[in-house]
């Protein structure tokens, strides 16, 4: 853990503390099972923002606190050790982002104070295909009278069934493939012409496909300039890829600790089986990854708030280290549980079915070592 | 604070400008290469080795009365950035062999005052040096099975038995070597820490050549050998948690992932090497697909070993603790380190396969030895599985497994 600040310290204690008691993994199985409509629970939502999360990277002057990524990631990471599903990283992460990173002072006045309210859920929307590929979107913006006319699909929206307005990255002109051309709106989520269908996907969460068919976007909805949104696109999906390593981070560090807790109780052969230097070996190989992992993590969240030039880097290193940390401890959690790591009543399915969508969101490891690779020139 | 090292900055700064042999400069492995050849250091060297000696300079942050400068961590990081700056390096570690990273610190621990005084300004100055006489043929891993023995003789200690893998047996002064004295304990209970002499008649050494080609250790062998009765580190029968002590000194020192084989200021990044043996699409890509993946997961863990190291340093708030860390950048540092010479070495081609001669660059050839001694780092320092059984028993808690001898 980075050398914590005593509030950064506060507030790690309070979510811990919150997370363990009010937001434990048996209620979202409970969520999941009743099909909750949101993918999330009410209550749950509106303690955090009660708690001023949904305000930590949002300035003051919007009704935030400023805190910062490294803040906002210590929460992510304690909501993710217990599953807690909400539209914290979705909108109080991302879709602040986008409009901190994007929009105009006025547009930030009339959106941001709702989104630490929680009286707003911005979500951002740029998958079109299977593989995230951000240069390759093609969602079709057309030039209208007093704005622009979108027809076109986006899919894997995060929690886009309680989303109040959408962030939609769009081409303005150009073709799949080029960086020029791209615009980044505001749609409201209750636009006419815009269709919602929920996806229902292995980790149980809030994703929708939208539908755009002529929806209209005034002038003032647009977020940048027109055609040259993707160095925007780019800086708001590097905070997209550190915040999400946040909360991956914390999800494997509890997949960790429920299998070290195993290998200590579990008993075969006369003995537990932690004392199988098999297994033995095995922990102190994902003890390992974890700690190098989570300095990757952390780098690439204090970079951003520190304002440093290898954002892009970073980002990208933790986004593969945490994907390929959660990977590979996801299936060693199943494996080292044995059998009843394979049933539905344990939580160990859980965690996996939770890990490959963040491993995919924006970005998977072999995307971001591409990338790298190519930051670093080769 | 800051003022403090503003002002000691500018302190070295002029230090260096008034002390430092420019012919010196971003040449340690010259200088190195020669202290270990018939020659010895030149003039230059040696003129420079006594001026760090004088200052203190050559284990910065040891008590100034024991050869030292007596500064602070980060007084002490401060000089060797500025050393850096101006390329130059300090001899005086590899000159002391085992003395400044190891030995020495367990001296300022358990060393008597008599001790620190007789021991220390010598090796500070790297006119000392020194060999660590702890595996045996027989005990390896296993250290506490060691059989060499120490008996009371009065005025000494007479040591008989062999040891094996001495690093720099056959070029040092003293040896810091585990001897059992008491043969009826329990294995860990009757072993002490002794300092002897090399040059007597009771020591012999032979060098052992190493697939690399190079001969840097040696069988020792111990025949009525002597050492002075307050040549004993720490209490008598006490030896396990004196080289405990000293082997955590010796985990500490191999965390970093060292510098690239070959470094010097025109070294190519390894990415910059792929691209000269390999080339690029047009697109500048590297040509091999599947060798650019792996080298961007190996500079992603080169990055993440370093990030992790500044992590934990900057948790214990500038000072770093010989602690359970250490054994998780061990192997992280050796991953980093033994990936990075098999991808070079790959990378090269037909020209990373030479032994000697002119079809091959020295940077080749230096790349090839390299790998190949570099396959020690999991072995010594305790190795790349028994750093495993440390991180799994001390910091994870688990059992010790039944199975084990
Ligand atoms: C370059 C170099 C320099 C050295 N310098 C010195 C020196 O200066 N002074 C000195 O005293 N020694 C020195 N050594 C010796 C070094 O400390 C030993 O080689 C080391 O302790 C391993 O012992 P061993 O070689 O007997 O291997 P063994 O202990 O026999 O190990 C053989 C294999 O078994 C594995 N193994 C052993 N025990 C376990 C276990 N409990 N669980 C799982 N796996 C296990 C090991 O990891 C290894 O893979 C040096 C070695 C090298 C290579």
């Amino acid at each position: 853990m980075a050398a914590l600040t005593e509030e950064q310290t506060l507030i790690r204690d309070q979510a811990r503390a919150w997370v363990t008691e009010q937001s434990p993994v048996r209620k979202f199985r409970q969520m999941r099972d009743e099909k909750a409509p949101l993918s999330f629970h009410a209550d749950d939502w509106q303690a955090m923002i009660d708690m001023g999360w949904t305000g930590i990277l949002v300035p003051e002057k919007y009704g935030g606190s400023e805190l910062g990524y490294l803040t906002l990631g210590i929460v992510l990471e304690e909501t993710g050790r217990q599953l807690t599903a909400s539209p914290l990283l979705a909108s109080a992460g991302i879709g602040a982002a986008a409009l901190l990173v994007a929009g105009s002072d006025e547009q930030k006045q009339r959106i941001l104070p709702g989104v630490v309210d929680g009286s707003n859920v911005v979500t951002l929307a740029v998958e079109e295909g299977p593989r995230h590929d951000p240069r390759q979107l093609s969602l079709a913006a057309m030039s209208r009278d007093d704005g622009l006319s979108l027809v076109g699909e986006k899919t894997m929206v995060h929690e886009a069934m309680a989303a109040t307005h959408f962030v939609v990255a769009v081409r303005t002109s150009g073709h799949a493939g080029d960086e020029n051309g791209m615009t980044l709106v505001l749609v409201d989520a209750e636009s006419e012409g815009l269709t919602l269908s929920p996806l229902s996907t292995v980790d149980s969460r809030g994703y929708a496909s939208l539908s755009f068919s002529d929806v209209k976007v005034s002038e003032e909805q647009i977020l940048g300039s027109v055609n040259s949104a993707y160095v925007h696109l780019e800086q708001i999906l590097d905070r997209a890829r550190a915040a999400t390593a946040a909360e991956m981070m914390g999800t494997a560090a509890q997949a960790f600790d429920m299998t070290l807790e195993y290998l200590k109780t579990r008993v075969q052969f006369g003995q537990v089986i932690g004392s199988f230097q098999a297994l033995g070996h095995r922990a102190a190989d994902l003890f390992t990854e974890m700690e190098l992992t989570r300095s990757c993590m952390e780098g690439a969240l204090q970079a951003i708030d520190a304002g440093r030039e290898d954002v892009p880097e970073l980002c990208s290193l933790s986004k593969t280290r945490t994907g390929e940390f959660i990977h590979h401890m996801s299936n060693e959690l199943i494996q080292i549980h044995g059998g009843i790591g394979m049933t539905d009543e344990f939580d160990a399915g859980l965690y996996l079915k939770r890990a490959r969508p963040l491993e995919a969101a924006w970005g998977n490891q072999a995307f971001h070592r591409d990338r790298y690779a190519r930051l670093l020139g080769f | 604070m800051a003022e403090d090292l503003t002002s000691f900055r500018t302190q070295v700064q002029a230090w260096l400008s008034e002390h430092f042999p420019s012919s010196l400069k971003s040449n340690a492995a010259g200088i190195m290469e020669a202290a270990f050849s018939e020659n010895g250091l030149s003039a230059d060297a040696e003129q420079w080795r006594q001026s760090l000696a004088d200052a203190g300079y050559g284990a910065p942050t040891w008590p100034k009365e024991y050869g030292g400068a007596g500064l602070s961590d980060s007084q002490a990081a401060v000089l060797s950035g500025e050393m850096a700056n101006v390329g130059a390096f300090n001899p005086i570690p590899g000159l002391a062999g085992m003395g400044v990273t190891m030995v020495g610190p367990t001296v300022l621990e358990y060393g008597s005052e008599d001790q620190k005084l007789r021991h220390l300004p010598g090796i500070a100055s790297g006119t000392v040096r020194w060999c660590l006489g702890l595996s045996e043929p027989n005990a390896g891993s296993d250290l506490a099975s060691l059989t060499t023995k120490a008996q009371d003789d009065g005025d000494t200690w007479i040591v008989n038995g062999q040891k094996i893998w001495t690093s720099g047996a056959d070029r040092s002064q003293w040896c810091g070597a585990l001897v059992r004295t008491d043969a009826s304990a329990k294995k860990r209970d009757g072993i002490s820490f002794l300092m002897l002499k090399m040059d007597q008649p009771g020591v012999r050494t032979r060098p052992i050549k190493l697939i690399g080609g190079a001969s840097p250790f040696c069988e020792t062998f111990f025949d009525d050998a002597r050492a002075e009765k307050d040549d004993l580190l720490g209490p008598l029968n006490n030896g396990w948690s004196v080289v405990k002590r000293l082997l955590q000194h010796e985990r500490q020192s191999q965390t970093g992932a060292g510098a690239p084989s070959g470094s010097g200021s025109a070294a190519l990044s390894i990415q910059d090497l792929a691209k000269k043996y390999v080339g690029t699409t047009e697109s500048g890509e590297l040509a091999d697909a599947d060798l650019r993946s792996r080298l961007t997961s190996h500079l992603m863990a080169t990055k993440a070993h370093a990030m992790t190291g500044s992590r934990i340093r900057e948790e214990a708030r500038g000072k770093v603790e010989v602690s359970a860390a250490a054994s998780i950048l061990k192997n992280s540092a050796t991953i980093v380190a033994q990936v990075r010479s098999e991808l070079t070495i790959e990378m090269m081609g037909n020209q990373g396969l030479g032994w000697e001669g002119d079809d091959f660059t020295p940077e080749e050839l230096a790349t090839v030895r390299g790998w190949l001694s570099g396959k020690a780092i999991s072995i010594y320092g305790g190795s790349f599985e028994v750093q495993k059984n440390i991180i799994s028993k001390n910091i994870l808690g688990l059992p010790e497994t039944t199975q084990k001898g």
